[in-house]
Formats: structure tokens, C-alpha cells, sequence
């Protein structure tokens, strides 16, 4: 059952074109469930903002907004495009560079009483850093003026 | 004075490489011998320069030289000797000047060990080195040059990003760099191969080792990078999937395709022009790496650098190198005779399915990785794919792959007989499976399906490899070292297989309050929260918090998480250092929160079974390159 070159170079190629177009197959399906949209605090007011499905906002963390629990690790405080603001609620611990004022992004989704509930809170590890995204939702909201 | 003695180095070695790239490559079209024989001083004449250059920036830092930008943005006067040494290459431009300088490492070591190639080889090989030292001088020269002064000079400099300082992350970046560029000797035997349009086996045989030896550096780096981020970054995980670790995960991939199927060019002379063009795929996969890292397109912790410049200049170099080997396979490896002939049930079609799932993996995280910013630069919007794509796809595309790690290593070249290969596997087929089925029932009562498959995966390799070394040890006297790499690397697997199914399926992982002399039970095991002191280091205070683990009542360990706060010059920098008890079996870990009302603390406790397997098997992955490299066959001269 030896195979010549050309059948081998075929198998090769016909291999090949199953595992890459498999590979787009699984992708998409994949892909199409766990793609999260970014949201600046204009678009979710705005209601640009999907309900039932996960997706990220980013902003300033408002002075004086973070109140805790006293018994737990609630946390609730609101973040702002500096044209926008919205309340983020999340039970856990922050990360190290979360402070007021400070760029921050929240995974996360509406729950039922339509408040956004954040299972994951991003703060990078640089003083000086502003997620990309936040920054371009400040200049966005910026323009808008 | 010597910053500057620095940057006319990096020139002169700029010249030096534009002259390696170009005048060997001009003699060997001409044949003639003496611009042929330039090539190896030229190597050794730019390390020399690029090693001045290097040396200048390391002194700067040493001697806290703030004139230099550079220098005083990444380092400052409390900074500890070894963490301004690993400055150098902490951050954009330094980096970029270690790149180079690993280059010119492995130009010269090539130069060196390989003298027994044919000279017009040689120097083909060198030029293409030397090309792509152009490329990284030039885009040093023109975007990010290290030595920039500035003026006035700061009394002080800036904190190096505490997270930077760290023994892990100090010595994560040049393994992984000597991965990256160590896909360039490779890449430059291909495209010297297509150029001379002699493909024949010998070339596999020299581009191998040299291909195993990066491998085994690109594994080790990002081995070192994930035991980092689990102890550093206080989330608990091993693997983000950020798209830094993607990164280089993709060359790791392509890179692994490679060594397999060299090994069936080298061995059985088939899958020529395939190899060639996984070379040239693996070294575009480093380089792409290096543009999703240095052009700060993205959103990671990992991304420092976000100068438009820099990006599109990488971008471009980037074409330039994967267009033009790419059009150079095109015209030349039609030429390309494949010379063995096997059938479609043999170890060839094992090797060759191993290429296709290992490429599919890579097909998969390239899309997770790049679409984003395909979507992002297109202004159609901001997306991000979250980690359970990534898991899923694994999932998913490891099995077939782990059943093949099983069959294909006993599988005989060129032919095999099906009903041998049955009967050999069958027996170890039944017991891997149902052993790895119950094992969860056994575990903790309940029958999980996916961690079963996922342990019965690692049996199965693992079973298997040995089964392999078993037969080989009755039938041959002494075993070759590189049988014995690859039998060490399989085992790696079988634990990091093992490793990644116990941690996925049976961590535990909370978030805490706890007021001191409160216990909390995580996992049958009791933390108790002593309390905080405080601490200080070189240059740092810390809040250190205490707990006692106790299994049934007996101690077990101590753990001491910190909460850091570095002092520097601008605002303090707080910093989380985790506290982990390791054993092979299981790491408890836990990191400080923040402090709540007077006394309470939220603390983050995790347990975490078996999470060590997944970097002892990294670890022997990497020695069974090691070990595969040693091979004695590789030392023997040949012409």
C-alpha cells in the first residue's frame, strides 16, 4: 500500500485543509459564545448595552463612590467616562491598584434588578497605565461635549 | 561618555550586520571564495560590537547613570544590584538590545559549531542572520534607542514596575528571548537551503539540533513565566491566556510541530518542503510575537510599550521577512524532492497528523488572539475573547492529540501492520481508560467524564512511553540519548496532562474576611488567620499577615502573604506577594486582600492539587531536549 509522491503531497494537503477548516469551525462556535464587547458608561446609558450577556465597561473610579460591607466583601462604587457614570457591584477582592481615580475595567452583566454585577475588576499594575480602552471612551466622551 | 561609547558600538555593529547580511550572499552566488569566507568574522566582529553596546547600558544601570533616559525611567537609587542588572532587559528598548545581542549569540555559535558545514552554506546561513540583525538594529536605531540622554538629570529615577522584581521574572525573559531568536537558525538554514535549492536530508540534520536547543529554551522560558505569574500575581492561575502568553505559546506550537517533523526529514528523508515552511512559520510566529508585545496594540499586563512607530515599523519588518521567504518557498521548492515513500498506516502519517493537530492548535489561539485587533483596527469595535474559547478549544484539540502521543512512538517507519499495533495497545488502551474513568468516583464520589478522559489521557501517554522504553531496553544494549529525550519529554507530558486536569477539576479557590484567631476551612484544610505585623525590606514596607494550615488537626504549614508597598520616588506602589506551601500533591496558597474596619483582613486562600506536576512536566520537556541534543550522532563531523 506504498504511496507515490503525488498521492502522499495530496493527503498532505487534503490533512491539512480538515484541521484548519475544523480549527474555523469549533473557532466560531466558540468564539460566537464567548466574545465580550467593550461598553464605555455613554453607550451603556445609552442602552447599547446587552442584557443577559456578559461584556466589559471601563472608566474612572468616582471619588467617594466605594462603599463596603462591614460583614462581607461587597463592594459597590461607580465608574465614569467624565460624561456618564455607572455603578458597578462586586463581591471580592480588589486588585492591588484599584483606588479612586484610578482606570479600571469590570467584567461582568446586568442581573435582574438590572444593576451590573461584576465577576472580574482589572486595575494595571503601573501607576501611569490607563487601559486602552478607557482612555478612548474618556476621548470619545470628550469629543461628544 | 560611555553611553555613548554604547551607541557608536550598536552602530558599528549595525554596519558590521548589514555587511554579514549582504557580502557572503554576493559570494556565494559568484562563487567567490573570499567574500564567502567574510562571513564568520563578520559574526564574530558584530557580537563583539553588540556585547560593548550591551555592556555600556549594564554599567549605566549599575553605576545609576540618570542621564540616560533609559535608565531613568527603569531603575533608581534603592533599586538592589541584581534587579538593575535584570533592568537592562525589563523593559522596550533594553529588551530589544538583548535581542540583538542573543542574535549575534547564536550567529556566532552557529559560526562555531558547525564547522563542518559546506562554506557556501555557511555563509548563506550567516547572511540571513545577519539580515535579520538589520532589521532589529534599524528598528533600535530609528525608534528606540537605550541610550537616549536627557537632561536635566533627575536627582533619582523611577521605580522599576515592582512586579518586575522578582528572581522569576528576572530570568523568564532571556529564556523565552533565547527561544524566540533560536528559531532563526532554523528559519536561516531553510531559507539558505532554498536559496542554494539543495534540500536534502543532511539539512535536517543540521538545522535539528539547533531547532531542539531553541525548544528547549522556549519551554523553559514560558514554564518560568506561568510558575511566575502563579506565584506573583496573586490570582492563583498558571495560565491566562493573555495575549503576551499566547505569544509565545504560538512559536512553542509551530516549534514543536517542527522538531517532529524534522525528525521525519532527517530520519526517512519525507515531508522536505513541509519542514522548510513550518521553519519559516516558526521563526514569523517569534517575530509576530515580538510585534504583539512591542507595539503596544494590546490590552495586557505585559504591554509596556504603546508608540504607534514602533508598531509599524515591526508590522513592516514582519511582511518583509514572512513575505519574502514565503515567495522564496514558492519559486524554490518545487525543486524539493521528497524521497521516501510509506504507507499510509505508519509512523510518517503519525508525525504528519501530530503537524496538522498542532497547527490547528495554533490556528486556534492565533484567531483568539489576532481577531481582536483585526476588529479593534478595523474601528469596528472593542472585543475581547475570554479564557473559556481558549479552554474549550484545548479541550477539544488535545485529545486526539494525546491519543496520537500514545500510537505514535511505537508505530514502525515506512509500514506498519495494524494488528501488531492492536495487540501491542490494546491492554494498555483498556486499563488507562477505565482506570482514568473511576479515578474521579475514587477522588470524591462523583463520575466526571471530562477529568476522567483527562487522567486516563495521561496514563495513556505515559504507559505508553513506557511500554516504548521497555521494548527498546530488550532489543538494544545501549540506548541513544536522543531516545531517551524523547521518552523523558513524553513523560513531561503525561504529568503536565496530569498536572492540568487535577488543577482544573479540583481546585478551590475564596475569597475571604477573616478577623484575627478566625479559622476558615477550605478544602478539608483548616487557615487560620493569625494576624499582621509589619515588615520592611531593601526597598519596601510591607504588611505581612500570618496563617497557620492545620490538616486534622496537626500543623502543616505557615504561610506569611504580604501586601507590599515600594517605595519610590512619585506615589507608593502597593504590591501583593502571595505565600505558597508546595508539595507535589498539592499547593496551599494564599494572598492578602485589604484591610477591613480594624482588625479584619480579606484574604484569598487557594488550594490547588497536583499544580506542580504541570511544571515538573515542563521541566522534563525541557531536558529531554537537552538530553535529545546530546545525541552523539550530532557531534560526529560531517560534510
Amino acid at each position: 500500500m506504498s504511496m507515490n509522491k503525488r498521492s502522499k503531497r495530496k493527503l498532505l494537503v487534503v490533512l491539512v485543509l480538515l484541521g484548519v477548516s475544523l480549527a474555523t469551525v469549533l473557532a466560531l462556535t466558540a468564539f460566537e459564545e464567548n466574545m465580550l464587547y467593550f461598553y464605555s458608561p455613554t453607550m451603556v446609558k445609552n442602552g447599547e448595552a446587552p442584557s443577559g450577556r456578559k461584556f466589559r465597561v471601563g472608566g474612572l473610579v468616582v471619588a467617594d463612590s466605594v462603599q463596603r460591607a462591614s460583614e462581607t466583601l461587597w463592594v459597590k462604587f461607580d465608574i465614569t467616562d467624565n460624561a456618564e457614570t455607572m455603578t458597578v457591584e462586586y463581591s471580592g477582592i480588589l486588585p492591588d491598584l484599584f483606588r479612586e481615580g484610578q482606570g479600571i475595567v469590570a467584567m461582568g452583566a446586568f442581573n435582574e434588578q438590572n444593576i451590573f454585577v461584576a465577576d472580574e475588576v482589572l486595575a494595571k499594575h503601573d501607576e501611569n497605565y490607563m487601559p486602552p480602552e478607557v482612555a478612548d471612551a474618556l476621548k470619545a466622551a470628550e469629543q461628544q461635549k | 561618555m560611555i553611553p555613548e561609547i554604547g551607541l557608536f558600538a550598536l552602530i558599528v555593529a549595525f554596519s558590521i550586520a548589514l555587511v554579514q547580511g549582504v557580502v557572503p550572499l554576493v559570494g556565494a552566488m559568484r562563487n567567490d571564495a573570499t567574500l564567502i569566507a567574510l562571513a564568520r568574522p563578520a559574526a564574530w566582529a558584530q557580537l563583539l560590537f553588540v556585547s560593548i553596546a550591551y555592556a555600556a547600558l549594564t554599567h549605566a544601570f549599575i553605576v545609576h547613570d540618570f542621564s540616560v533616559l533609559y535608565v531613568s525611567q527603569h531603575s533608581n537609587l534603592v533599586q538592589p544590584l541584581i534587579y538593575r542588572i535584570s533592568g537592562v532587559w525589563g523593559s522596550h528598548e533594553g529588551s530589544m538590545l538583548f535581542w540583538v545581542l542573543t542574535l549575534s549569540l547564536w550567529t556566532t555559535a552557529v559560526a562555531v559549531f558547525s564547522r563542518s558545514l559546506p562554506e557556501v552554506l555557511m555563509a548563506r546561513v550567516l547572511a540571513v542572520m545577519g539580515m535579520i540583525s538589520v532589521g532589529f538594529y534599524a528598528f533600535m536605531l530609528w525608534t528606540s534607542n537605550p541610550f537616549e540622554r536627557r537632561f536635566p538629570v533627575p536627582a533619582d529615577g523611577n521605580a522599576l514596575n515592582p512586579l518586575l522584581q522578582d528572581i522569576g521574572l528576572a530570568i523568564h525573559p532571556p529564556l523565552l528571548y533565547m527561544g524566540y531568536v533560536g528559531f532563526s537558525v532554523a528559519f536561516a538554514f531553510a531559507v539558505a537551503a532554498l536559496l542554494g535549492g539543495k534540500l536534502d536530508a543532511t539539512w535536517a540534520r543540521w538545522s535539528r539540533p539547533w531547532t531542539t536547543v531553541a525548544w528547549s529554551f522556549l519551554t523553559l522560558g514560558i514554564a518560568v513565566g506561568s510558575w511566575w505569574a502563579y506565584n506573583e500575581l496573586g490570582w492563583g492561575g498558571w495560565w491566562f491566556w493573555d495575549p503576551v502568553e499566547n505569544a509565545s505559546f504560538m512559536p512553542w506550537l509551530v516549534g514543536t510541530a517542527l522538531i517532529h517533523s524534522l525528525a521525519s526529514t532527517e530520519k526517512r528523508g519525507v515531508f522536505k518542503s513541509w519542514t522548510v515552511l513550518l521553519a519559516i512559520l516558526a521563526f514569523s510566529m517569534s517575530l509576530l510575537g515580538a510585534f504583539i508585545v512591542r507595539s503596544g496594540v494590546l490590552v495586557s499586563v505585559h504591554a509596556f510599550a504603546t508608540d504607534p512607530a514602533r508598531g509599524v515599523f515591526i508590522l513592516v519588518f514582519l511582511c518583509i521577512v514572512i513575505g519574502s521567504s514565503l515567495a522564496l518557498y514558492a519559486w524554490r521548492s518545487g525543486a524539493v524532492i521528497s524521497t521516501g515513500r510509506f504507507s499510509w498506516f505508519s509512523r510518517e502519517t503519525a508525525l504528519l497528523l501530530n503537524n496538522v493537530i498542532l497547527l490547528t492548535a495554533t490556528t486556534a489561539v492565533f484567531v483568539g488572539t489576532m481577531y481582536p485587533l483585526l476588529v479593534d483596527a478595523l474601528g469596528i469595535g472593542k472585543i475581547s475573547v475570554g479564557r473559556p474559547y481558549f479552554d474549550t478549544m484545548f479541550a477539544i484539540i488535545s485529545m486526539p492529540l494525546i491519543l496520537l502521543l500514545g500510537i505514535g512512538p511505537v508505530m514502525r517507519w515506512k509500514n506498519d501492520n495494524s494488528q501488531r499495533l492492536i495487540k501491542q495497545l490494546s491492554v494498555i488502551f483498556v486499563i488507562s481508560l477505565s482506570v482514568g474513568i473511576v479515578l474521579p468516583f475514587v477522588i470524591d464520589g462523583v463520575l466526571n467524564i471530562a477529568t476522567g478522559l483527562g487522567l486516563a489521557g495521561a496514563l495513556w501517554i505515559g504507559l505508553t512511553t513506557l511500554q516504548s522504553l521497555y521494548q527498546r531496553m530488550k532489543t538494544s544494549a545501549r540506548l541513544p540519548l536522543s531516545f531517551v529525550g524523547m521518552i523523558t519529554a513524553h513523560l513531561g507530558m503525561a504529568m503536565f496532562v496530569a498536572g492540568v486536569t487535577m488543577v482544573s477539576s479540583y481546585h478551590e479557590e475564596k475569597d475571604v474576611r477573616l478577623e484575627p484567631g478566625a479559622v476558615y476551612e477550605l478544602a478539608g484544610y483548616e487557615f487560620k488567620f493569625i494576624g499582621v505585623e509589619k515588615v520592611s525590606g531593601e526597598n519596601y514596607s510591607a504588611e505581612q499577615g500570618h496563617l497557620e494550615v492545620r490538616d486534622q488537626g496537626e500543623k502543616i504549614a505557615d504561610l506569611y502573604p504580604q501586601k507590599r508597598i515600594y517605595v519610590a520616588m512619585g506615589d507608593p506602589m502597593p504590591m501583593t506577594e502571595a505565600s505558597v506551601d508546595t508539595s507535589m500533591m498539592r499547593d496551599l496558597y494564599a494572598a492578602m486582600g485589604e484591610p477591613l474596619g480594624d482588625t479584619a483582613w480579606s484574604l484569598r486562600l487557594y488550594y490547588k492539587p497536583m499544580i506542580a506536576w504541570i511544571w515538573v512536566g515542563c521541566l522534563l520537556m525541557t531536558m529531554g531536549g537537552v538530553l535529545a541534543v546530546s545525541d552523539r550522532r550530532y557531534r560526529q563531523k560531517r560534510a
